[in-house]
């Protein structure tokens, strides 16, 4: 049976990654798990400064999911490079690096510092809704996309995933840009802004009034525009969005995701990743598939 | 090493209005120090993320937590059975400090009494003082009185002092010795307490509370505003805390 999955060259030695953002650097989750038996793992939102991050609350649950407004909270990319990656390397990860910026200039910037070092992959945030300026400001218009990819692929040594926001009307106008500005893959979604009003105080229940929402309400929602977005590219899509469970991972699979990525179910499941790892591999025996790349895209539709 | 617990509900009771005290057996018991807390699953409904409860005691093979039943996941704790499973990560966080304290003082509000019983009896001849809203809501007097002298207040009055325990507090420190207060329990009462052991001199120790996801420092969500040697940061109440020494604490 073969779960590898290769992404741009690089081998995942199955298709699950973490989601940027839930999963720290790392060390957390890897007291419960050795971190190399995933795919890969990619780290919180790196910026090129150290951001302190929003006021709290930053948190709210919603019915099956859950709004957060953290605001990169991040030591910035140089600590990432001396202090987190290489813990990361030695415990022999295949690290993805999550870079989100104020600029072109900052996304060129971090791309150029991260060329020389062991990170495998980068992935660039142009959807973070939790930010005032760059963020999902980048990632919602399909000029600015295709224009950002271009210059970072400059400087980027390691392969490229735009990640993409959903807060669009048209997500394959944006997948395209990216794919046009020389993206090697596309990876969504990030979240969806949301809001949630305590009604005896008559306040949002977060400090920024507003947030991004995840977990397993968003799934559908995902798993159409990772499905949208397939027959929209021909670059390797990470899927993510509400995974809690191997069978959800084949869903997105299905819709045409070359691996997936599982972020806030780690907070209600410690092993999630490692339970998503195990559920693909019983689909896979109970269907009699030898080669996970061989259900990619394989939705078979009505009508 | 796995922090994720199942442990089994060996009693529960409402002990005051919407408040519950629950028994838990599990091996992880010796390893669960004053101040330390409990992720816990809510299952059998709508409550996605883990809650964040503290331990209120441990020993012998049990954990012992004390909640209020608030929204959904506290209601869906409050309707676990004897014998049933109960998902934990446990423990989590940073405790209380116990140092070598000759004269303690641990100071508690409402539902932030319950921690400080296993700290009250792991410290020497500590002097007590516990807030509540009314009467009613009084818990856990005849352990608390085992472990030293209890001073109570009501907000409404009606058993001890009537009002703050800040009150009743700043009597004891201006005539007693006291060379550290630690305190759990609503923000503008740790504020409060914060201020006097300022005036005092005296090192206090606070337990704060937020929102919480993860519950071990991966999410960066419960974030606590606070300053030290490096400056202003925003620490993490599940990893850096919940307990904080309080002059580095901005209290909002
Ligand atoms: C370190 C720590 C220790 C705690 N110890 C205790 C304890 O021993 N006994 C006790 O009764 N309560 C304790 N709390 C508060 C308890 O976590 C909340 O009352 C509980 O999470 C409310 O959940 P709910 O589903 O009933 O409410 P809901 O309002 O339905 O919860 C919705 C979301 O908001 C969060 N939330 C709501 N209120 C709070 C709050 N005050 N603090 C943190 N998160 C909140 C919930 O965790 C959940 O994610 C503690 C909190 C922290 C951070
Ligand atoms: C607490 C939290 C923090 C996040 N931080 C980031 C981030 O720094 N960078 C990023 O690209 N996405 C971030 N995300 C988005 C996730 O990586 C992911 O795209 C989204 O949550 C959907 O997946 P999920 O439903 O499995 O969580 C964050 C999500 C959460 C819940
Ligand atoms: S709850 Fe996730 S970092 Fe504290």
């Amino acid at each position: 049976m073969k779960t590898e999955v290769n992404i741009c060259g690089i081998k995942f030695k199955n298709p699950v990654v973490t989601a940027s953002g839930t999963y720290g650097f790392g060390d957390e989750y890897g007291q419960f798990y050795d971190i190399s038996r995933l795919g890969a793992v990619c780290v919180k939102g790196l910026t090129l400064a150290k951001r302190d991050g929003n006021i709290p609350p930053r948190i709210a649950e919603t019915p099956s999911g859950i709004l957060n407004s953290v605001g990169l909270q991040n030591p910035g990319v140089d600590a990432f490079i001396s202090d987190y990656l290489p813990r990361l390397i030695d415990k022999g990860a295949t690290v993805i690096a999550n870079i989100s910026g104020n600029s072109i200039e900052d996304y060129c910037e971090m791309a150029k510092r991260l060329a020389g070092t062991k990170t495998h992959m980068l992935e660039m945030n142009i959807s973070c809704p939790n930010v005032k300026q760059g963020g999902m400001a980048f990632g919602t218009n399909p000029d600015t996309v295709y224009e950002i990819t271009k210059e970072v692929k400059k400087y980027a040594a390691q392969p490229l995933i735009v990640k993409l926001s959903p807060n669009v009307t048209d997500i394959t106008q944006t997948a395209k840009a990216a794919e046009a500005g020389g993206a090697d893959a596309i990876s969504l979604i990030n979240t969806l802004t949301g809001m949630k009003i305590d009604i005896n105080t008559r306040k949002p229940i977060l400090y920024n009034n507003i947030g991004g929402l995840s977990g397993p309400a968003v799934k559908p929602v995902a798993v159409r525009m990772v499905w949208q977005c397939r027959n929209a590219v021909s670059i390797p899509i990470i899927g993510m969005g509400g995974i809690a469970s191997g069978e959800d991972a084949i869903e997105f699979m299905l819709a045409g995701a070359n691996a997936v990525a599982v972020g806030t179910y780690n907070f209600v499941n410690p092993n999630a990743c490692i339970d998503v790892i195990n559920g693909i591999e019983d689909y896979m025996k109970k269907h009699n598939i030898d080669d996970i790349n061989d259900i990619v895209g394989k939705v078979i539709l009505n009508g | 090493m796995s922090l994720e617990v199942i442990g089994s509900v060996i009693k529960i009771a409402e002990i005051a209005p919407n408040i519950y005290d629950m028994l838990i057996k599990t091996d992880m018991a010796y390893k669960c120090k004053p101040g330390q807390f409990a992720n816990i699953l809510c299952e059998g409904g709508n409550a996605l993320l883990r809650r964040p409860i503290s331990i209120c005691n441990a020993g012998n093979n049990m954990v012992k937590i004390i909640f209020e039943k608030k929204g959904e996941g506290t209601k869906l704790l409050s309707e676990y059975k004897e014998g049933q499973n109960i998902n934990m990560l446990i423990p989590l966080g940073h405790g209380f400090d116990l140092g070598d304290y000759k004269n303690p003082v641990i100071v508690g509000g409402g539902i932030g009494v319950p921690p400080l019983l296993y700290l009250a009896e792991s410290v020497n001849n500590p002097s007590i003082f516990l807030g509540f809203r009314s009467k009613s809501n009084i818990i856990l007097k005849d352990e608390f009185e085992k472990c030293g002298k209890t001073v109570i207040s009501t907000d409404d009055g009606s058993f001890g002092h009537g009002g703050l325990i800040t009150v009743p507090l700043k009597t004891h420190l201006e005539n007693n010795k006291c060379d550290v207060i630690m305190a759990c329990g609503p923000t503008p009462m740790l504020k409060g307490i914060a201020a006097l052991a300022k005036e005092f001199g005296i090192p206090c120790q606070v337990s704060m509370e937020q929102r919480m996801a993860c519950g071990i420092g991966a999410c960066l969500v419960c974030a606590c505003k606070t300053k030290n040697k490096d400056g202003e940061n925003f620490s993490h109440v599940c990893k850096d805390g919940p307990v904080f020494d309080a002059a580095e604490v901005f209290f909002e």
